[in-house]
């Protein structure tokens, strides 16, 4: 079934688009991630152009992030302080995400600037996941490891000190207002709640207890993504209301089925799955920037507007 | 049924030397949330006063989407890797432009027509404030000809038109489904030895309805009460779904 796009202003298979996001919501319930980072491109390889791909990306997410914060609001694991910190940030990141992502549109490098974030980050974020999980795997087949915590001292120096109850932490607002910022760049700029960087860095830079951490990404990412969303839609007109609603309808469901498989594989196969996948992911951007393509030519995105 | 009503049209009403009288099968288009391309029938009579005069008669028909200005990129490499590093500006170039003919196109119509008319595809597109390298710009119309044609956006159909004793004439153009809402003009030229001798314009609307229309007048016109509508659906979406599987798991 062939269905229109108003935005995008082309016409697509609704069952692909519907496949799409199920499958995408299926990695995300199965590997506890948003899945903005894997939506957004594979709506390029289907040929939603980027502006569009980037803004309704970021509305997807708001969706799946309020459903997986739900849940981490009945078990009392958002630090809402910690969250409000980053949420700060995050706002300033993504207006300012915003203001480069119109300026690169209008020098026609945005799909450019778009592919290579995603080649970079994915690139990072992969092998970095891939030489943990098979570190854990190996170390798991010896005996429980010991779990190691390191103490970034400066972190602890910063003025402008603040009480996070919730995490037990008092440390100086300024790395989480940092964190956020970067955050929301990235939402703005590659469709994506962010995290995938959030996450380890509340970690390993701010020294959050694992158990808020995921919650409190999801409450911060909510209203980052709403906020991006919200400004590609009056900035750049590039959210497609009927795209981000067949692709949460694929993802709620995915998401759902996802959790269920998951609880039966094992966490250390999990991680190197969605290992191999991010970095397979990143490969095929690469691949698409680095070989001669076979048409130099193309049509600037909104030329054909009037 | 068609070609008999117009049959008796065309011997009805006296008119000049060789005249065009055409129909469509619809003057409007409606792109709806499952819009998949539309045909459209063309159709139509020449009339004449006298027995037809020597040489071969010929028709050509145009269908032409809304111009606007094309911005066409040119990707080099750079740190090895492909990067947008020309642009060229063209004017003014159809969203959609279809021809269909009776014979390959320059053996119907003349050059110096052509030139008149503005019915080839590279005359069609008007590209005027190119940098002042001719061979470059040419390269860039060539390019956006090449990719139009590729998403089947324009297209040349050689010996696509049927015409029963030099009268009658139909022909069908598809309108594919990635098309543009706006005024789409169609135009037949009728010709005799390479000339034009009469032409006849008309429009087909095509528009956004339903749905289609609601969206993407709201995004345009209110793009804060879209985006917030955009964010109710998600957060609607997440709620719901949270709810729903909590339900069903209890």
């Amino acid at each position: 079934m062939q269905i229109y796009l108003p935005i995008a202003e082309i016409s697509v298979n609704a069952f692909v688009l519907l496949g799409l996001g199920g499958i995408v919501g299926m990695l995300s319930g199965l590997f506890g991630v948003g899945g903005g980072f894997l939506i957004t491109p594979l709506l390029f390889f289907i040929g939603i152009p980027p502006p569009v791909a980037v803004a309704t990306g970021a509305n997807q997410v708001v969706a799946s992030s309020i459903s997986g914060v739900l849940a981490h609001l009945r078990r009392r694991t958002v630090d809402f302080r910690m969250g409000s910190v980053l949420l700060a940030g995050g706002l300033v990141g993504s207006g300012a995400g915003i203001y480069m992502f119109n300026w690169l549109q209008d020098l026609g490098q945005i799909d450019l600037v778009v592919q290579l974030s995603y080649v970079i980050f994915l690139g990072i974020i992969g092998l970095l996941m891939l030489q943990e999980s098979v570190r854990a795997l190996m170390r798991a087949k010896r005996s429980p490891g010991r779990v190691e915590r390191r103490q970034h001292l400066w972190v602890h120096k910063l003025p402008l000190k603040m009480k996070f109850r919730a995490s037990g932490l008092y440390i100086s607002v300024i790395p989480p207002v940092l964190v956020g910022v970067l955050v929301g760049v990235l939402a703005a700029i590659m469709g994506v709640g962010g995290g995938f960087i959030m996450v380890p860095a509340m970690i390993y830079l701010l020294g959050m207890p694992t158990k808020v951490v995921v919650g409190t990404s999801l409450f911060q990412i909510i209203f980052v993504t709403a906020f991006t969303t919200l400004m590609h839609a009056v900035t750049n007109y590039s959210v497609d209301i009927l795209l981000a609603v067949i692709l949460i309808l694929g993802g709620v469901f995915g998401a759902q089925l996802g959790t269920r498989i998951g609880a039966r594989l094992k966490a250390e196969q999990l991680r190197i799955l969605l290992a191999l996948l991010v970095v397979a992911v990143c490969g095929k951007l690469m691949f698409d920037l680095v070989v001669e393509p076979r048409e130099l030519y193309s049509i600037g995105y909104r030329g054909t507007q009037g | 049924m068609i070609r008999l009503a117009l049959l008796t049209i065309a011997l009805a009403l006296p008119a000049k030397a060789e005249e065009l009288v055409a129909g469509l099968s619809q003057n409007r288009v409606a792109i709806t949330a499952d819009f998949s391309g539309s045909e459209i029938l063309i159709f139509g009579a020449i009339k004449r006063e006298a027995p037809a005069p020597e040489g071969a008669l010929d028709m050509i028909i145009t269908v032409e989407g809304p111009k606007t200005p094309v911005e066409v990129l040119k990707k080099s490499r750079h740190f090895g890797i492909w990067i947008n590093t020309e642009a060229v500006e063209v004017d003014a170039a159809p969203s959609f432009y279809a021809i269909a003919t009776t014979g390959r196109l320059f053996d119907v119509l003349s050059h110096t027509e052509d030139l008149r008319h503005r019915i080839s595809i590279p005359k069609a597109i008007r590209s005027v404030g190119a940098p002042p390298e001719v061979g470059e710009a040419t390269r860039f119309t060539d390019a956006l000809i090449r990719l139009r044609s590729h998403a089947g956006l324009y297209r040349v159909d050689a010996r696509d038109i049927a015409v029963t004793e030099e009268t009658l004439f139909q022909t069908s153009v598809a309108l594919p489904a990635n098309l543009t809402d706006g005024a789409y003009t169609v135009r037949i030229f009728l010709t005799r030895d390479r000339e034009v001798i009469d032409a006849y314009t008309t429009i087909i609307d095509v528009q956004k309805v339903g749905l289609e229309r609601f969206l993407f007048n709201l995004a345009y016109e209110q793009p804060l009460i879209y985006g917030l509508l955009a964010l109710v659906l998600a957060a609607l979406a997440g709620w719901g779904a949270s709810a729903v599987f909590r339900f069903i798991r209890i």
